[in-house]
């Protein structure tokens, strides 16, 4: 599904990604993990090309990226600050990412699921966080594509939400779907995620299931496996 | 009315001539085949009524009072070789005629119609074209240039000549023509006592109408239009200019009226719009400027060298670049109570005056004297930002050159 | 690109800023015919607050506009769009709107005023001219100059700048030079000095309407030849076409290759 290939990027004397090599397989969720500043966001943003890298390649679906747009159209992708046009009202906005995107697109179950209807005629300025970041699920889920990118999905969620969340990312896992997911939220990665990717210092440090990972750490627990592949490696 | 008494005297003189004199018919298939030999033949007094037709004829030479009276404009054709009609005789009528092809020459100065020594003649209803000099008088007195056309086709300054030529000739009308593509529209050397009126003088290499050493003329309604300069006033005395309207004068050193060694002239009622100058002064004294209006010229008025009393009453300045450009930090003139469309005041008490007096030098104009080149910057933020500042302290613009009371509303 | 300029547009037509500018506008058109009782005379001051509060106003709008829909500029990036259509939609939204503001908000009150029965018609639309393509020139470069810094505060600042040197202190400087090597033949200098500066450039096309008259009376062999034929108008509007072009490539250029 995604390939990437010595991947390098720096912004300015700051190395973000230093030849990092990634291959995910179509199907499944992968969470990507690492501290902050080791370049999750930025991975993620190569592959949508939103940054550009200084060196590498990165091919999904098995084309090439380069400079292309096209292949935006078979990923959805929810950003991590979820910041609108505020002038618009959350009915315009979805009209008009479906006006951009010109595919079909099931929206109304969406908006039903998390309660947003009585936000739609809102103007976005005048949202709270929590129901922003439902507008920006209903954005990114109402399409019908098979890579879906979630960045800091929980984000400023109530629990219902977060649980209605985790059954939409299940159901459309069923139906084939490949997801690329960062969380702070320890649980929900354990939760929700088949394979983990565990960035540092702009290399992948380690892949491999939840359990892979419980072993080569010997710990049970997850949250603390996380922490000591971290600190294992501090001491290094 | 006067053109109507004009009109009247002259119909009554062409009949009065009719009823005493007899009438040769000049024409192509008449007895009488050229203007010369009906001329010979003519008694004082009589008419030649030439017919349509073209008359291949130069150095017609009138010696006696007749009247040439053209029949649906017959066409004298001069042919290049020289002048084609010379009216050495008081008492000459010369109407309805079109005279082309006068020679041109580098040591005389050849004229379609040349006037000499004569009194009481008439030219009217003449068109001139192709032509050297138009209608030369010369020393001539108690005449009348009336509705003429004079379209000539002059490139050049050195090898062309004037529309309408006035030399030591007192007490004549020049009225209702139109000159056009030649050197100088009308020209007048040592002639006192003429009256201009209405013609229309435009597009001509040098000057609409030039002055040279004339006193006590008058030149009002008429348009100077498009020419190397408009008006050319110079070494003259009492000259009054009313009414007149000097339009598009564009370029180098082109302007609607210059003033050089004028004293006590009146102008008044005169419409200066569209110039590079409206009025350029060069040392000339008493001079009363009155409820002229100065729209769109470049410089409304340009004083250069001494000029001396001077009053600028009841003008409109409208929209002009400058209004006044002065080359000296002294000022003996006198502005008020004029119109200035520039003038940003207000009037406080509501006396139609404005409360702070307008300076009509701006800094910029005296920055644009010294380097001309920085006219480029007319109307830039940075310049009105010094212009404020020289404003508010003059140094290097006259500081006691200032209208007192700018008038609030234009003068209509 | 349609669709972005589409959404860019309405998204300022309904921003106060938008009506603000608009009834800025409005209210000038009618104070300066109050004020000057006549077409011809608030034209030559409209032009003085063209050729300053259009340029700032683009600027100002145009960096504020980069910055505050930064979010709605990261929502599309990731959407199939080509980032260049993305900025240059953008782009045109916001001087599309601020021109249609100026029209309408000085042409409303002078066309009340009997705009069409005057012949002040010509300088007018030459104004509006000039103030159109004043606007697309300053927002492009406001946008130039916001892509280049990331720091709002910064990116305000020099674009601010930006604008008071083209404004004024070009023109100081450009004064100072013509005064100090006058005696030099300099019109042909500064007829480049002004190709150079934008605002300068509108000046002079406006110029060539209003003060033809005296331009004319200046010696030079180019300058006469450049005001005295349609030479000047064809030049200064090329000028500002290449003017207008060279930004908005530069915006694309950018935009192409930076991280968001």
């Amino acid at each position: 599904m995604i390939h990437v290939e010595s991947l390098h990027k720096r912004f300015g004397k700051n190395v973000v990604l230093a030849g990092l090599d990634l291959d995910i397989a179509q199907g499944g969720i992968s969470a990507i993990l690492g501290p902050n500043g080791s370049g999750k966001t930025t991975l993620i943003k190569t592959v949508l090309g939103m940054v550009i890298p200084n060196k590498g390649t990165i091919e999904v679906m098995d084309t090439p990226i380069g400079n292309r747009w096209k292949y935006r159209q078979d990923i959805n992708y929810l950003p991590q600050i979820a910041n609108f046009p505020g002038n618009l009202k959350v009915r315009e906005l979805i009209a008009m990412i479906k006006d951009i995107r010109q595919k079909p697109s099931d929206e109304q179950k969406l908006i039903g699921l998390f309660g947003l209807e009585p936000f739609l005629d809102n103007k976005l300025s005048n949202l709270s966080g929590g129901t922003k970041q439902k507008v920006n699920i209903v954005l990114t889920f109402m399409f019908d594509s098979p890579l879906i990118i979630l960045d800091e999905p929980t984000n400023g969620l109530d629990p219902l939400a977060l649980i209605r969340l985790k059954e939409l990312i299940f159901e459309e896992r069923e139906k084939g779907k490949t997801f690329l997911i960062t969380s702070h939220i320890m649980q929900f990665v354990e939760e929700v995620s088949d394979q983990i990717v565990y960035l540092l210092e702009g290399k992948i440090y380690f892949k491999g299931s939840i359990t892979e990972l419980k072993t080569k750490t010997g710990q049970s627990n997850f949250e603390r496996a996380i922490a000591a592949i971290s600190t294992h490696n501090n001491h290094d | 009315m006067k053109r109507r008494e004009v009109f009247f005297c002259s119909l009554l003189l062409l009949f009065g001539i009719h009823l005493q004199a007899g009438t040769i018919t000049v024409c192509g298939s008449c007895k009488v085949k050229t203007i010369k030999e009906g001329v010979a033949m003519a008694a004082d007094f009589d008419t030649l009524l030439i017919k349509k037709g073209t008359y291949n004829e130069f150095n017609i030479q009138i010696t006696k009072p007749l009247t040439l009276i053209g029949e649906n404009y017959p066409v004298i054709d001069g042919g290049d070789k020289g002048e084609i009609i010379t009216i050495v005789s008081d008492n000459v009528t010369i109407d309805g005629l079109f005279i082309i092809n006068v020679g041109t020459s580098y040591t005389a100065d050849y004229a379609a119609i040349r006037v000499v020594q004569s009194e009481h003649f008439l030219i009217q209803n003449v068109v001139l074209e192709k032509l050297f000099f138009g209608i030369y008088l010369e020393k001539c007195k108690n005449g009348k240039v009336y509705h003429n056309k004079i379209i000539g086709d002059a490139v050049d300054e050195y090898n062309s000549g004037n529309g309408i030529q006035l030399w030591y000739s007192q007490n004549i009308v020049v009225e209702r023509n139109i000159v056009q593509h030649v050197r100088d529209g009308i020209y007048l050397e040592f002639s006192d006592n003429i009256t201009i009126e209405n013609n229309i003088s435009s597009d001509n290499l040098r000057y609409g109408l030039h002055f040279m050493f004339s006193n006590d003329d008058i030149y009002k309604d008429n348009t100077f239009e498009n020419n190397g300069a408009g008006v050319a006033v110079m070494f003259s005395k009492r000259i009054k200019m009313l009414g007149n309207t000097f339009r598009k004068n564009w370029g180098t050193a082109s302007f609607g009226i210059l003033l050089k060694e004028i004293n006590d002239a009146e102008i008044t009622g005169n419409t200066f719009e569209e110039n590079t100058v409206g009025i350029s002064i060069e040392g000339s004294n008493r001079i009363n400027y009155s409820k002229n209006n100065f729209i769109k010229n470049g410089w409304a008025i340009k004083v250069r060298g001494a000029c001396y009393t001077n009053t600028f009453i009841h003008n409109n300045f409208l929209y002009n670049s400058f209004d006044l450009a002065y080359n000296s930090n002294l000022n003996d003139n006198i502005f008020d109570e004029n119109y200035w469309s520039n003038y940003t005041g207000y009037d406080l008490d509501r006396n139609g005056t404005g409360d702070i007096p307008y300076r009509p030098v701006k800094l910029f104009s005296y920055i644009v004297n010294r380097t001309p080149e920085t006219i480029i910057l007319l109307r830039s933020l940075f310049m009105d930002i010094i212009d404020f500042s020289e404003k508010v302290s003059p140094v290097f613009t006259p500081d006691e050159l200032v209208d007192a009371k700018p008038l609030m509303k234009r003068i209509k | 690109m349609i669709k972005i300029l589409k959404y860019s547009f309405y998204d300022l037509m309904r921003s106060r800023w938008s009506y603000v500018y608009f009834l800025f506008y409005l209210l000038l058109g009618f104070v300066l015919l109050f004020l000057n009782n006549e077409l011809s005379k608030a034209v030559i001051t409209l032009m003085n607050v063209i050729i300053v509060l259009v340029p700032l106003i683009g600027t100002i709008f145009g960096v504020m506009y980069y910055y505050n829909s930064k979010e709605f500029t990261e929502l599309l990036l990731a959407q199939p769009i080509k980032r260049s259509s993305i900025f240059l939609g953008q782009y045109l939204g916001v001087a599309g709107s601020l021109t249609v503001s100026l029209v309408l908000g000085l042409g409303i009150p002078f066309a009340l005023y009997g705009l069409f029965q005057s012949n002040a018609i010509w300088d007018f639309s030459l104004l509006l001219i000039t103030g159109a393509f004043l606007t697309l020139i300053f927002t492009a470069v406001a946008f130039n100059i916001a892509l280049s810094n990331e720091n709002k505060i910064k990116g305000f600042g020099y674009a601010v700048l930006a604008w008071l040197f083209l404004a004024v202190i070009y023109d100081g400087l450009f004064l100072m030079s013509l005064i100090v090597f006058e005696e030099y033949p300099l019109d042909n200098l500064s007829l480049i000095a002004t190709m150079f500066n934008p605002i300068d450039l509108s000046r002079t096309l406006i110029l060539l309407k209003l003060d033809i008259s005296a331009l004319l009376g200046y010696t030079g062999a180019i300058f006469k030849q450049f005001f005295g034929t349609n030479l000047g108008l064809f030049m200064s509007i090329f000028m500002l076409c290449l003017w207008t072009v060279i930004p908005v490539w530069r915006l694309a250029y950018v935009a192409k290759r930076k991280d968001f």
